[in-house]
């Protein structure tokens, strides 16, 4: 595990992360630049937003009759020769994937990138068999030699700069390896080279599911995922239940969104379509192959209005480069396999244990950056509120805070109540007060004032001098535009008649 | 023609100069906006921390002073966010809820109304001095108030209007978020500052107090002579001085 792993909130372990200044700057400067290529990318391509919503209505439609895609994607996979497992639980899909290691009596596995088999521990449930697991991809093959979990969906060691790289690849080689980052690529790829030769199993994940043909399709920059599904006889791709589309024509248009909104690239350096197994006409392939089909919590999502639009997410990464707290925290803050806000809404609802699971949900200003960038419109900002409130309804909710908001109801639901707790507030705050400002360091004001001096209350609230300034503005008042005026009218006809709700 | 004023509890409370700078040019206008006194705060504290019971209690006195309202207008575009989610907010109770829609469709922030209501761009104000904007994310994301506050800055005579390094980046304020997770907040705030000052404006403005609070905050705690105003202000100011 890594570091952050160990710290058992996540206060903790943010506080680790704002305290670790390599960390902070090698994840700004690659989010930055992800994001920047993000946008250079949409505008590039135009009628951004016209895409997405397309994205969004076709990942509606298919987790809406996700039933269907899958029964079709399950029986073409099946026509081309693929032995297609469907797993409800973590524990079905580790141990449909031993049992094949086992059968196959395979020494070692080559994995291509897979969050799902991050999911399900799979590399350390192989291993506990004495199977090796080599990951190939290079970011995840570094964090794998740390020892530690992805902190990024799309670039795993985000958090790592080229000299904690050199440290580690140098240990692995045996000599000081310069930091390079041609150096370091080449010893990666002279050793995995040999891995790939000698491996049993290529075992990968998958970005889309085509379900009328039965095919799997992965994207991938460093052609590690080819030589993963060609090289090895066995092939066991393992896939989230709601990775399917339902056409090659709708893959035209994730193709548009997912390597603009990941990376910022147009397209990928390499996107495989995979149909079965090797045929006797083809010249290279997988003998034999497995899909897995994992459920894991994801079909609890489905039928909940607030949730189920977090099966549309395609891991893009593009909410996590955005998020201003990712930014600051990196990805080992959220303590889950996916971080960032899509992990922070995902990791909860997959786990099923919403109200028990911590603070992560509170660790997000709402500000809607994610949504924003998220090429399927997913409202992670809106289900962050949603998770909140699950976890007061499981009466999981914090004493302090919930006395502090029943206070803030009880003031707030009377314009009476509210202008006497002003008053008072102008009385007390003569304690505290020092050159217009509040800097005191104590109770709730203790971490906002750490940062920041506090404002204090004016002599005179707005309300209190309404009459005066109402008196003031009878005189001299213009006369309305008629222009603007009928402009007005208009728009409230419009409102009763239906419309008008849409402005903003 | 009903014309109301959301004050909003932070407007009210601390910066009461931000309400008398709108209502003030309104009026120029021919806009005497109403200030119904039941109002109270739109409850967006708890609604965002979860609490939907004590946020329903609070946001009734808005629904209540604005009932007859034909326009309300606010100086946040956070608060009139958060009128947005009444419908969510009241989806059970279909009498509350149906008052929530009305309310929704009859909400704009400040130069939302200015611009789009009343087709204002130009106030004929003057403010000879250099200026970023720091866009708040509700306002700019959520009710798409992107281009409005530009125009009306662009149409000032004098204003220097310097562009703000990662603007849209969230500033760190989040309402509980700021208490709850003050490091991380901590962390927002003070790169926010950090760009702020890249700039070398005089003034910082913006349309929406808790985000202007917060960066007014720690420009304060560094001991740093920026302004903070309002947009609001900076108009009213400007046309004083035309």
């Amino acid at each position: 595990m890594s570091t952050a792993g160990a710290a058992s909130t996540v206060k903790e372990r943010a506080d680790l992360a704002l305290n670790d200044e390599f960390l902070r700057k090698a994840v700004k400067f690659t989010t930055e630049r992800l994001r920047n290529g993000k946008k250079q990318a949409s505008d590039e391509h135009g009628n951004w937003d016209d895409w997405r919503e397309r994205g969004r209505q076709i990942r509606l439609h298919t987790i809406a009759h996700l039933d269907y895609y899958l029964n079709l994607f399950a029986d073409q996979a099946r026509a081309n020769g693929v032995h297609v497992h469907f797993a409800e639980t973590s524990a079905e899909a580790v141990k449909l994937s031993l049992e094949i290691a086992q059968r196959k009596q395979a020494k070692s596995v080559v994995k291509s990138k897979s969050m799902v088999t991050e999911e399900l521990h799979l590399n350390h449930e192989l291993e506990s068999i004495g199977v090796e697991a080599i990951e190939t991809d290079l970011g995840e093959y570094i964090i794998q030699l740390a020892g530690e979990t992805p902190s990024h969906i799309i670039i795993p060691a985000i958090h790592k700069n080229r000299y904690q790289v050199a440290d580690l690849l140098s240990k692995e080689a045996g000599e000081t390896l310069a930091p390079d980052t041609s150096i370091l690529a080449g010893f990666v790829r002279k050793k995995l080279r040999e891995k790939f030769l000698e491996a049993d199993i290529g075992m990968t994940g998958c970005n889309f599911a085509i379900a009328e043909t039965g095919s799997m399709v992965l994207f991938e920059n460093e052609g590690n995922a080819r030589m993963v599904t060609t090289v090895p006889k066995t092939q066991i791709t393992l896939m989230g239940m709601e990775r399917i589309i339902p056409s090659w024509s709708d893959l035209e248009v994730m193709a548009t969104l997912l390597p603009r909104s990941a990376t910022g690239q147009k397209l990928t350096v390499y996107m495989s379509g995979i149909t079965g197994p090797r045929r006797d006409v083809d010249a290279d392939g997988p003998d034999e192959m497995h899909i897995i089909i994992v459920d894991n919590g994801r079909s609890l999502q489905l039928g909940d209005p607030e949730f189920q639009e977090l099966l549309n997410c395609i891991r893009c990464g593009a909410c996590l480069n955005a998020c201003p707290v990712y930014r600051h925290i990196g990805g080992h803050a959220y303590g889950g396999t996916y971080s960032g806000p899509i992990g922070a809404v995902l990791t909860p609802a997959l786990n099923k244990n919403v109200g028990e699971w911590d603070d992560i949900a509170n660790a997000s200003s709402l500000c809607g950056a994610c949504y924003e960038a998220c090429p399927v419109k997913i409202p992670l900002h809106e289900m962050l509120i949603y998770l909140r409130r699950r976890k007061l309804e499981q009466g999981h909710g914090n004493a302090a805070e919930s006395l502090g908001m029943k206070g803030f109801a009880a003031v707030m639901g009377s314009a009476r109540r509210y202008s006497t707790l002003v008053k008072l507030g102008k009385l007390g705050q003569k304690l505290v007060v020092r050159d217009g400002g509040i800097r005191l360091k104590l109770g709730p004001l203790k971490g906002w004032n750490t940062y920041r001096v506090t404002p204090s209350l004016p002599k005179k609230s707005f309300r209190d001098q309404w009459g005066t300034l109402e008196q003031e503005l009878r005189h001299g008042l213009q006369e309305l535009d008629p222009a603007v005026k009928s402009r007005m009218e208009a728009i409230m006809r419009d409102r009763d008649s239906g419309g008008g709700n849409g402005h903003g | 023609m009903k014309v109301s004023l959301f004050i909003t509890c932070l407007s009210d409370t601390l910066y009461p100069r931000v309400g008398e700078a709108m209502v003030k040019l309104l009026a120029r206008y021919g806009i005497q906006l109403h200030f119904p006194t039941v109002q109270t705060c739109c409850g967006q504290p708890a609604f965002n921390s979860g609490y939907w019971k004590e946020a329903r209690e609070t946001a009734k006195t808005i629904l209540d002073a604005f009932e007859d309202s034909d326009f309300v207008i606010s100086p946040s575009g956070s608060c009139t966010g958060m009128i947005h989610h009444y419908p969510k907010l009241f989806e059970a109770d279909s009498h509350m809820h149906a008052r929530a829609v009305k309310l929704q469709s009859k909400s704009y922030e400040f130069t939302q109304f200015l611009v789009q209501v009343l087709g204002v761009k130009d106030l004929g104000a003057v403010f000879p001095h250099k200026v970023t904007y720091h866009p708040s994310c509700h306002g700019s994301r959520l009710l798409g108030v992107k281009e409005e506050p530009l125009e009306l800055m662009r149409n000032v005579v004098g204003l220097e209007l310097v562009p703000l390094p990662f603007a849209e980046d969230c500033c760190g304020f989040g309402g509980t978020f700021a208490v709850k997770m003050a490091d991380i907040s901590g962390a927002m705030v003070t790169e926010k500052v950090d760009h702020v000052l890249e700039t070398e404006a005089e003034v910082l403005v913006g349309l929406d107090l808790a985000c202007l609070m917060n960066i007014a905050g720690n420009l304060r705690y560094r001991n740093q002579p920026v302004k903070v105003m309002h947009l609001a202000e900076l108009l009213y100011e400007g046309v004083n001085q035309a």
